[in-house]
């Protein structure tokens, strides 16, 4: 959209808003090798509003590991633009200091040495601390969750999700919306919101018989805080019938819906809202083309692609808030509001160093009860990883987790080719480190992760990956959702970004003969994650704990089968 | 909900409308469009059409109609084998020149919609629907 220097000229002149960030500040006293939590939660309270968000936490209850990603590839408006910066660019952009608790926390070079120096991140323990800290200097400091929430982890499926509810309802929020949750069933989701101490929002979420906006979920919930009217309107992702099982919630329409946003806004500005906050699951660049389109959101707090973003980023006079994922990080948005609007703000991006911040202990008693009656299924180990083999997802088209992933398929189900859905959740293993159950399932763990072994004619596998690619890599964000690449074992291919549906992919190669792959001959292909009803064999975690069992120690190696153009 | 849509919408001045792409070359629908108009010039704006980006499911895509002054508002789906949708007629009591239905979509296309107005000129819009296979989730 617009660069760094740019934003913070485009907020001088603009007078209406001035910001400031404090991400330069850590990012100097973590240099200088220097860390404290007090540096940490360091801000200065400004106006009369605090706003703390968290998204897409995926069930992260414990610090982990996060390799954030080296490829993510913009297009149409989008190239070069943020989040779609990475590495020494990134670093370059804002002022990072290379070797730096911020180059750890937030690019992806030199990973497994930094994860040494800084180690673990996030914790919801400790994100506890964080958040008890913005309330004793703002006790009436507004906390809303992004989504993605109860989902991604082996205690939050065998408990159905119940385990994140009780730590979420722990840290008290304020308001929440939806991805994920909604994998766990309608009915699921009907009961856990109807118990849910805080409000549970989505002006997008409809009943998909009438194409009404549902009762089950309000669009918007009004807060009095610091004086100020505050309306903060939920955005749930928009394409969970396509991007998961849609009869695992029949019963629900989502969509972008930015014109009944636009009739929330207005109806919530009728009602006397002096600040107009959207909670969205949108996705970065959909969240930005939405401020663009929509006159009168303040704050838009962006959760779903799961980008880390240590200053705002500014569409006409809306501020986007990008506060990453796993539970890494928490956003401090300090606002002053006056005269019926927002006059300017002060931002933090707090990086969850789980070594630095202290966990707080009532939360830890929490996580530990809900923990406790899996503890041995957890905690065994299932293998290693070699002294040179990085475990990890983030990347647009492989990471080395869904290699090996890809590889259990193959192996396990005998297959040809095997397909992986491009998530973004699920956290890295260092080289060198044991692999436990837990580990498998932060990365697997769903509720429809039958592995199934299917044959798919060449020209059908072609289609299949075309139509992913425009769903990540269309020029008009509306029409992305918001996923990485399918990953693709045993197969390579090329991909020219740029052009249109259907042009994008080439030079498909069976990797074990180097033969091309023929339209019309039938190739035996393994995944997981169908989202068709009735699918069929053994679950994805039982695949690849067979297989790392078998391997006792994983060695993976650079994946070169996807040749990218156009980047 | 169709007041309150519809005030909105004429507040906004048509900021959803924005969506139209260019018409492109139709060879398919053209039939029915020289039917519907008599080979009379079509206007961009003044129509209102409301469709999913990507359609959750391709049998049965909600879309939805709104041209302040219309007699008539015709509906093509470009790029099915039969690109006729449907026809709202509108008398000169109708409270609201506005229509709802759903419709099926074969592939990814154009979905558009063209009012015959009070006065005899023709006003459209357009906008895509991707019909996609699907299945991941960030």
């Amino acid at each position: 959209m617009i660069s760094r220097r740019d934003f913070l000229q485009a907020s001088m002149a603009a007078s209406a808003i001035y910001g400031a960030s404090g991400f330069g500040a850590w990012g100097r006293l973590a240099a200088q090798q220097a860390l404290t939590q007090d540096q940490l939660l360091q801000f200065d309270t400004f106006g009369n509003v605090s706003l703390i968000h968290v998204t897409d936490i995926h069930a992260q209850m414990k610090p982990i590991f996060f390799r954030e990603p080296e490829i993510n590839l913009g297009v149409g408006g989008n190239v070069g633009q943020v989040p779609h910066i990475t590495g020494a660019d990134f670093r370059k952009l804002y002022g990072v200091a290379d070797g730096s608790a911020s180059h750890y926390a937030l690019s992806y070079n030199d990973f497994t040495a930094l994860a040494g120096t800084y180690g673990k991140m996030g914790g919801l323990d400790r994100v506890a601390t964080v958040i008890n800290s913005i309330r004793a200097e703002r006790p009436d400091a507004l906390l809303l969750d992004g989504g993605d929430t109860w989902h991604g982890s082996y205690t939050c499926y065998h408990s159905e999700g119940q385990d994140m509810v009780n730590v979420m309802n722990a840290l008290k929020p304020d308001a929440m919306t939806f991805h994920w949750e909604f994998t766990l069933g309608g009915d699921r989701v009907r009961d856990i919101v109807a118990d849910l101490p805080f409000a549970a929002l989505g002006q997008n979420i409809f009943d998909s018989e009438w194409n009404e906006p549902t009762e089950d979920f309000a669009p918007y919930k009004f807060f009095e805080r610091g004086g100020v009217k505050i309306a903060v309107i939920g955005q749930a992702f928009p394409y969970l019938p396509i991007a998961n099982p849609r009869w695992m919630f029949p019963e629900y329409s989502f969509g972008i819906r930015d014109e009944r946003m636009q009739e929330m806004v207005d109806e919530v500005r009728g009602m006397g809202a002096e600040l107009v906050v959207v909670l969205s699951h949108n996705g970065f660049d959909v969240d930005k083309q939405m401020a663009g389109r929509v006159q009168g959101i303040d704050v838009i707090l962006s959760g779903h692609t799961h980008d880390a973003l240590p200053e705002p980023v500014l569409v006409g006079e809306t501020i986007i808030i990008a506060s990453g994922s796993n539970g890494k990080f928490v956003s401090r948005v300090d606002l002053d509001v006056r005269d019926g609007r927002m006059m300017g703000f002060r931002h933090k991006l707090i990086p969850i160093f789980s070594d630095v911040i202290a966990p707080d202990a009532e939360v830890a008693a929490v996580i530990d009860a809900e923990r406790a009656p899996y503890e041995a299924q957890l905690s065994e180990v299932i293998g290693h990883t070699a002294e040179d083999s990085l475990l990890f997802r983030r990347g647009n088209f492989n990471g080395s987790w869904d290699d090996l992933i890809c590889d259990a398929l193959m192996s396990e189900r005998e297959a040809d080719i095997a397909m992986s859905p491009g998530v973004r959740w699920g956290p890295s293993i260092l080289p060198g480190s044991a692999i436990t159950r837990e580990d498998i399932w932060n990365v697997t763990s769903m509720s429809y992760g039958e592995a199934y072994r299917v044959e798919m004619t060449g020209e059908f596998i072609h289609t299949v990956l075309e139509d992913v690619a425009d769903n990540l890599f269309n020029p008009d964000p509306y029409y992305q959702q918001g996923g990485d690449m399918v990953r693709i074992g045993g197969m390579g291919y090329r991909i020219d970004i740029n052009q249109p549906i259907g042009s994008r992919i080439s030079e498909l190669t069976l990797l074990k003969t180097g033969e091309k792959l023929d339209p019309a001959k039938t190739y035996v292909v393994a995944g997981w994650a169908s989202v068709n009803q009735g699918t069929e064999g053994p679950q994805i975690w039982d695949v690849v704990e067979n297989h790392i069992r078998k391997l006792g120690t994983v060695s993976v190696t650079p994946n070169t089968s996807v040749q990218v153009a156009g980047a | 909900m169709k007041f309150t849509r519809r005030d909105t919408m004429l507040m906004a001045g048509g900021v959803a409308a924005l969506s139209a792409l260019p018409i492109r070359a139709l060879a398919a629908g053209e039939e029915e469009i020289a039917a519907f108009t008599g080979g009379a010039a079509i206007a961009e704006g003044g129509v209102t059409l409301t469709t999913p980006e990507i359609a959750e499911n391709g049998n049965t895509v909600p879309v939805e109609v709104n041209a302040p002054g219309a007699v008539s508002i015709m509906v093509l789906a470009l790029g099915n084998p039969n690109p006729g949708v449907c026809t709202f007629n509108f008398g000169p009591l109708a409270g609201a020149q506005y229509g709802s239905t759903r419709i099926r979509l074969s592939k990814t296309q154009m979905v558009t919609a063209i009012a015959k107005m009070a006065d005899g000129s023709f006003a459209q819009a357009s906008s895509e629907v991707k019909v996609t296979i699907g299945g991941c989730g960030g």
